[in-house]
Formats: structure tokens, C-alpha cells, sequence
């Protein structure tokens, strides 16, 4: 039943000084290209008349042949050329950090092609993930009437991105989704093209607002205001679009695909409600303010909230507060002298989610970083391995922050269209200030994931030798594991220092022996060794006597398919004084999503193994160091499956 | 006699000299004009000739800009791979020996055809380019994948790589939106 009475005060319906974008002006390419146009168009008009088709034909081919030769004349500065600096054809390189299928042609290996038996494995058991087809970003996630409601960049129609709807899906507990109908489809003009990424603001009244992108069908990017048909729906299974929607259009200044995915809202010291927006101006990210009262109006604020220059588009910005003391979450519009502020984004150019931790202007509108080396886009990744366009959302039931993040596949499509689907959500995270560096966050699974634990293994101080595996005697694609490493300390103090910097993607590997490292565990790993994936801690030992840690994770070996990505990822962990090297790994058929010293750095990565499937899979402990001896001790559980699958309504 | 004829050949000339010159001229300017994009589009690509007289050889690329480029390329790619899959089938009743990578290779040009190209497409005509760069960079890897299949032996290695150069170009033109 629809809600009879408005969800807000009415206003002024908002007349959009937004005229469909007349094709053609709209250009990537800088100003200089369109002035060299509009010149060549008045040239050719001028001596258009002359022209005699034969002679121009003649006259092409002559200058197509000195065209390479002419180059300097012609343009406008002679680059160094980027061709060179790329990797083999099809490869981008792990450098450039492009999500791409890169080939490894692996000399020798034969080619795999995909069986069923190899591709239903893929499917996990407790990450979200549609009955099939394309997922991409999270959206609009929140609580609600006793529900955790999750929204979801879909397409209902194929395995790759195409034709995005919102999907929709509910839980109790963040674990056990229960998929409901699609929440919101490309069915007006102003998201004919895409019903993209968006938040929602829950109202102090309780009710919930949505706003989202839509690309009009004309390709330009727009925010619609959406809202629950029925508040008194604890499903929200229809949505309202906004009849005067759009109700933010890209600005002067901004690109018409450069404006997308608006924040949450968050009051302001003026009682007024504000959100960002990510857009770049050539190639500096920044974040657009707009303020307002009623979710209709907006004001564009004078300034930005925050620029960072070379980081391109920002894609799905977040904003946030968390505490600098304690442990919980905190409502978006917390402010005040015992909060930090966080700003995310995900950089189109390198599909990489990144945040930075500083202070919060209200007044100003504007937030500036802790530390400007590491800004926003520069600095710490939310993740080391696949996670884009993550989304957190405060959970008022339980009084936490939580992050949502979009993994995608690292496969080929081929194999994603013959399994028929595309995706999945990684597991979602609590989100806090780590207390003790005070200069990084801490994500950790939400605790309602133990709840799928079935029979613990121990595995008390096992030594594992340098150079030497050790299988844990247990097996299975679902696990979670707790490790802890310690390092065998004389073999810390006679190891030699080095000027070398590592790094997990640069270094060979884990089958790359340094004194004190690699050494860590085998998770998907075969009898044979034919194919595992190390998740592992690598400790370099520096100039001055220092020491420093770096978590990886190594997908080189990770399958015998020459036609899934096998890079290495992985950075740096601080390690604090008197810490252990702890890791927690979730195992989930083809994700592995780890975390060391207990959130400080995280990796998810996706694995397509042919042969450790099904009750092949085993786990070994593993320790490829040249001199250090290593102590492990370990608890692992099996996990149960979520049992994620269309709602119904005999269940509760 | 000769004189006068050479006079009048010259005066009769001079207006064909001077409509030959400005039609140069015209000539010039215009390709110089259009070929400014496509030059700079296709530094941006590790093969440039290829990128370039591709794009010249599709007459809308002269009044496209970057994004334009972007979805001509993935035309020409599109068809090349269409081609590829039109040999493919032939060759799996020519040489049944080759089977198992011919059919492993049609899958894979299916997907490129089916899944990869309206992928890109549809990202290129809405805005959002880096499903384009998806799609493209992984039309590239089932070429080579297809060629890898054959271990040596291919039949396709012509028509495989003009799929994946053509496919990397028009990734690093997508890789100009975004």
C-alpha cells in the first residue's frame, strides 16, 4: 500500500536548468581538439567547393604515406612514447593496477578449458552473490525494521556488466541473504541508460531516503531521488521515484559523465543536510559539496571538500566519522573534538579503493589529511587485492560502521558466461580507527560469520623449519583460519640488512627466499603442490636494524589455467612492538579474503583452481625463508554454507 | 607558335594551378585536422600504425572524438573477430585433427562476439568506460588463449592476432575516458 502522505515537506518543484546535451559536445578530448575543429570546419566549407574527388584521392594517399614523417609538424607535442613502457600484448602490468585479464602465456602449459565440475565449484558458500548473472557495486546498504537490506549494481540479462538494474536482497544478520524482488529498474528517462550507484539517509523520523545516479538516455549523469512506496514494510519492496527527479544535474564546469554516486547525508552544524559527489577536473579527483534541506534543493558549496591532483575520476566517495577512542561506530553526522573524519574513493584509473583519515571543516565544507603524503588516492588501500566501489553504512542496531565492498572476477569471461555468472560481495567488514598506529583503520569480518562455524581444528607451536611445508591435516574449500607466527629471534638478529625495498608484486613471490621470509600458509593448495595460493608475511630487515613486515598474497601457482590472472598482491603491515604476525584467512571456494595483525592490512583475491577442488583442496603451513626458523599456532574451522536463496514466505 | 602555346597553356593553367593548390591545401588541413585526434589517440596505443589506419580506414573516425574512436575501434574489432569465427567453423570440418583447440577457440570468439563487445558498446555509449577497458582487455586475452590452444600448430595466428592488436588498441583508447 503506498504511503498516502509525502515523505517531505513539499517544495517548489525543482525546474532543471539541464537541457538534453546536444550530441557531440560533449568530448573527452581538452579544449585545444575542439578549436582545432570548429577550424577545420571552416576551412573545408571554404574550399569544400573545389574539391574534385579524384585528385583527393590521390592527394590522401600522399600525405598518408609522409604522415609519418610529418608528425612534429602535426602535432601538438611530441610525447615519450607510452608503448614502450608497456608489458607484454594484453598486459597492463601489475604496476598500472588495471583491472584486466591479463595472459600469462605460460611456456609450455597446456591450454584448461573449464569443466562444469571445475566452474560450479567457483560458487561460493556464504558471500553474497545473485542466483546468476553480472553483480558490480554495493548500494543504498542500511537497516531497517529489523532487516540489513542490501541493494546491488545488477544485470538480470548476462554475465558481464550491461543493462543495471538495482537487485535487492535482505538478512537478519548480514550472513543469511534472502534475495527479494528487483528494487529498481531503467524505466524513466533520467536513468533510461542506468539505474547506477547510490546511498541512502536515514531521516531522524525513520523514514529512508535514497539518492542515486541515473544516465539519462542520453548518456548523461544525473541524481534522482528515490523512496520505500511503504514505510511500513519492513521488506521495502517497492521504491518511488521522485516525480521531479532529476534533482541534481552535472554543474558548470563538470563533465557530463564526470558526476556520479552521491553519499549518504550527514547534518551539518547549520541543521542543514550534506552530501558529496566525485568528479575530477582533468586529471584531479575531487569531491563536489551540495547542501540541503529537503532532498530536492541543493546548494553547490563555493568549494570542494577535497582535490588530489594525477588521481583521475572519483568513483563511490565516502565520508565518515570514526572514533578516535573507542570501538563503535558512529552515526554519519557525528562531529566533535573526539572524531576523525574519513575520506574514501575508488580511482577509475586503477579500480582500487583508497581512503585517508583526517579533519573535518563543517563550517568550511572542506577536510584535509593527517598526513598529505599519503591523501586520499595516494596513500592506503582498503584492500591489497580485488575491492571496488566499497560503501559503509552505519548500523544503528548494533552501533557499527560496516563496509561492503564489490569483488569482481579475475577469470576470463569466456569461463564467466559458461558459468553463468559474474561477482561477488566480499564479506562485510566493521570499520574502526586503529587506536594504537591512530594513523590507519582496521576492518574485521562482522562477528555474525562465526556463526557458521562448524568442528575446530588446533594446531598448537608447530615449527616449520626455513625451507621446509608442513601439511595441516584437514581439507575443504570453506574454512576460516586464525594463525599467528612468531619468527625464531636469533635468526632476526644474524640477518643481514638490506637497502632493497620490497614489495609483494615485485619480489618473485613466495618461491622467493629471503632471510627471514616467506612464510605463511597454502590455502587451495593440491597433494602435488601443482597449484596453491601462499598467503603469506614477508619481513625485510633494514638499514638502521629495523625491521618491516609485508602481508601477500600470491596467485602465481594459484591454477594450472593459463587464463585467469595470477598476480601478487600485497603491502606493507605495521607491526608494533611485542606483536605477533597474526592472520585471520576466509576461504570460500573461489575467494580468499585475509587480514593481518587483525585488520591493519587486508587482501582479497579470487583463485580458479582445476585440481585443489572439492576434497582435494588441503592447507599447509609454509616456510620458504633462507635462515629463519618459524612457530606457528593455528585454529581452523570448517565453515557451513549460508544457505543464500530467494525469499519466501513460509520462512521468517 | 610554340610560344603562344605554352602562354596560353600557362594562362589556362593558372586557374587549375590555383583550385590544385587551395584543393591541397584543403586536403591537408582537413586530414591534418582529423588525423590531430586520431595522431594523439593512437600514441596513447602500443601500436600506433595499426590504430591509425584502422581508424582512417572507417570514414566517420574523421569527425569522432575520443570516445567516438573508442567505439569505431571496437567496431573494427568486432568484425575481425567475427571473421575469425567465420574461418573457425569452416576449419572445423577441414581439419578434424585441430578440434579440440578449434572448438576450445569458438567459445572463446563467441564470448568475444556474445559478451565482450556489447559490453564495451553499451559502457561506451553510457558512460561508463572502464566495462569498455573490461571488455576490450579481455577480448585480447581469449585471442591469445585461442592461439595458445594450438600449442605452435595454429591455423589461426594471422586473424588470432589481428583480434588482440586491435583489442589492446582499443582498450588504451577507452583508457582515455576514463
Amino acid at each position: 500500500m503506498a504511503d498516502p502522505s509525502p515523505l517531505l515537506p513539499v517544495s517548489n518543484s525543482l525546474e532543471p536548468s539541464y537541457n538534453p546535451v546536444p550530441e557531440g559536445t560533449v568530448s573527452a578530448g581538452c579544449p585545444a581538439t575542439r578549436l582545432r575543429r570548429s577550424k577545420k570546419v571552416l576551412i573545408a566549407v571554404f574550399s569544400g567547393l573545389l574539391v574534385v574527388s579524384l585528385i583527393l584521392a590521390t592527394i590522401n594517399n600522399n600525405s598518408g604515406a609522409q604522415h609519418g614523417d610529418e608528425n612534429a609538424s602535426l602535432a601538438a607535442s611530441r610525447e615519450t612514447a607510452k608503448p614502450e613502457t608497456l608489458l607484454p600484448a594484453g598486459s597492463r602490468g601489475v604496476s598500472a593496477g588495471v583491472s584486466e585479464k591479463a595472459n600469462l602465456k605460460g611456456a609450455g602449459v597446456k591450454d584448461y578449458p573449464w569443466n562444469n565440475s571445475m566452474l560450479s565449484w567457483q560458487r561460493t558458500a556464504f558471500h553474497f552473490q545473485p542466483e546468476d548473472n553480472w553483480m558490480n557495486d554495493p548500494n543504498g546498504p542500511l537497516y531497517y525494521k529489523g532487516w540489513y537490506h542490501f541493494f546491488y549494481q545488477y544485470n538480470p540479462n548476462a554475465a558481464v556488466w550491461g543493462d543495471i538494474v538495482w537487485g535487492h536482497a535482505v538478512s537478519k544478520d548480514l550472513i543469511h541473504w534472502l534475495h527479494l524482488p528487483l528494487a529498481m529498474v531503467a524505466d524513466e528517462w533520467y536513468d533510461k541508460n542506468g539505474v547506477w550507484t547510490g546511498s541512502a539517509t536515514i531521516l531522524p523520523d525513520g523514514k529512508i531516503v535514497m539518492l542515486y545516479t541515473g544516465s539519462t538516455n542520453e548518456s548523461v549523469q544525473v541524481q534522482n531521488l528515490a523512496y520505500p512506496a511503504d514505510h511500513n514494510d519492513p521488506l521495502l519492496l517497492r521504491w518511488v521515484k521522485y516525480s521531479g527527479n532529476p534533482v541534481l544535474v552535472p554543474p558548470p564546469g563538470i563533465g557530463a559523465k564526470d558526476f556520479r554516486d552521491p553519499t549518504t547525508a550527514w547534518k551539518t552544524s547549520e541543521g542543514k543536510w550534506r552530501i558529496i559527489i566525485g568528479s575530477k577536473i582533468n586529471k584531479t579527483g575531487i569531491a563536489l559539496v551540495y547542501d540541503t534541506e529537503d532532498f530536492i534543493n541543493y546548494t553547490l558549496s563555493s568549494g570542494i571538500l577535497h582535490a588530489v591532483p594525477k588521481t583521475g575520476m572519483w568513483e563511490c566517495v565516502d565520508f565518515y566519522p570514526v572514533s578516535k577512542t573507542g570501538q563503535n561506530g558512529l552515526d554519519t553526522s557525528v562531529n566533535g573534538p573526539q572524531v576523525k573524519h574519513v575520506v574514501k574513493t575508488s580511482l577509475d584509473d586503477d579500480r582500487h579503493d583508497y581512503y585517508a583519515i583526517g579533519t573535518y571543516d563543517d563550517k568550511a565544507a572542506k577536510w584535509y589529511p593527517d598526513n598529505p603524503e599519503i591523501d586520499v588516492g595516494i596513500g592506503i588501500r582498503y584492500d591489497y587485492g580485488i575491492f571496488y566501489a566499497s560503501k559503509t553504512f552505519y548500523d544503528q542496531s548494533k552501533g557499527r560502521r560496516v563496509l561492503w565492498g564489490w569483488i569482481g572476477e579475475s577469470d576470463s569471461e569466456v569461463a564467466d558466461v559458461k558459468k553463468g555468472w559474474a561477482s561477488l560481495q566480499g564479506i562485510p567488514r566493521t570499520v574502526v580507527l586503529d587506536t594504537k598506529t591512530g594513523s590507519n583503520l582496521l576492518q574485521w569480518p562482522v562477528e555474525e560469520v562465526e556463526s557458521l562455524r562448524l568442528k575446530s581444528n588446533d594446531f598448537n607451536n608447530m615449527e616449520v623449519k626455513a625451507g621446509s611445508v608442513v601439511p595441516l591435516e584437514l581439507d575443504g574449500a570453506t574454512q576460516t583460519s586464525f594463525a599467528e607466527f612468531e619468527l625464531d629471534k636469533k635468526a632476526i638478529e644474524r640477518a643481514a640488512e638490506s637497502n632493497v625495498e620490497f614489495s609483494c608484486s615485485n619480489n618473485g613471490g613466495a618461491s622467493h627466499r629471503g632471510a627471514l621470509g616467506p612464510f605463511g600458509l597454502l590455502v587451495l593448495a593440491d597433494d602435488n603442490l601443482s597449484e596453491y595460493t601462499p598467503v603469506y608475511f614477508f619481513v625485510a630487515k633494514g638499514n638502521n636494524g629495523s625491521l618491516k613486515t609485508f602481508f601477500c598474497t600470491d596467485q602465481s601457482r594459484s591454477s594450472v589455467a593459463n587464463d585467469v590472472r595470477k598476480e601478487i598482491y600485497g603491502s606493507y603491515v605495521p607491526v608494533l612492538k611485542g606483536e605477533k604476525l597474526l592472520v585471520r584467512i576466509l576461504v570460500d571456494h573461489s575467494i580468499i579474503e585475509s587480514f593481518a595483525q587483525g585488520g591493519r592490512t587486508c587482501i582479497t583475491s579470487r583463485v580458479y583452481p582445476t585440481r585443489a577442488i572439492y576434497g582435494a583442496a588441503r592447507l599447509f603451513l609454509f616456510n620458504n625463508a633462507t635462515e629463519a626458523g618459524v612457530t606457528s599456532s593455528l585454529k581452523i574451522w570448517n565453515m557451513n554454507s549460508a544457505f543464500i536463496r530467494p525469499y519466501s514466505n513460509e520462512q521468517q | 607558335m610554340k610560344n603562344s602555346l605554352s602562354l596560353s597553356l600557362i594562362f589556362l593553367s593558372r586557374p587549375l594551378f590555383t583550385a590544385t593548390l587551395l584543393l591541397i591545401i584543403h586536403c591537408i588541413i582537413v586530414q591534418s585536422d582529423a588525423n590531430d585526434l586520431i595522431a594523439q589517440t593512437c600514441k596513447n596505443t602500443p601500436y600506433y600504425n595499426l590504430c591509425v589506419s584502422s581508424l582512417r580506414s572507417v570514414p566517420r573516425s574523421s569527425r569522432a572524438d575520443v570516445q567516438g574512436l573508442a567505439l569505431v575501434m571496437v567496431d573494427i574489432v568486432r568484425s575481425k573477430a567475427s571473421t575469425t569465427l567465420k574461418f573457425i567453423n569452416q576449419e572445423l570440418k577441414r581439419s578434424p585433427k585441430l578440434r579440440r583447440p578449434l572448438r576450445f577457440c569458438a567459445s572463446s570468439y563467441d564470448a568475444i562476439l556474445t559478451a565482450d563487445i556489447p559490453e564495451a558498446i553499451e559502457a561506451l555509449q553510457k558512460g561508463d568506460p572502464k566495462f569498455a577497458e573490461n571488455g576490450t582487455n579481455d577480448a585480447a586475452v581469449e585471442a591469445s588463449s585461442c592461439e595458445d590452444s594450438f600449442q605452435g600448430k595454429s591455423p589461426l595466428t594471422k586473424l588470432n592476432k589481428a583480434v588482440h592488436d586491435t583489442s589492446v588498441v582499443a582498450s588504451a583508447i577507452t583508457r582515455l575516458l576514463l
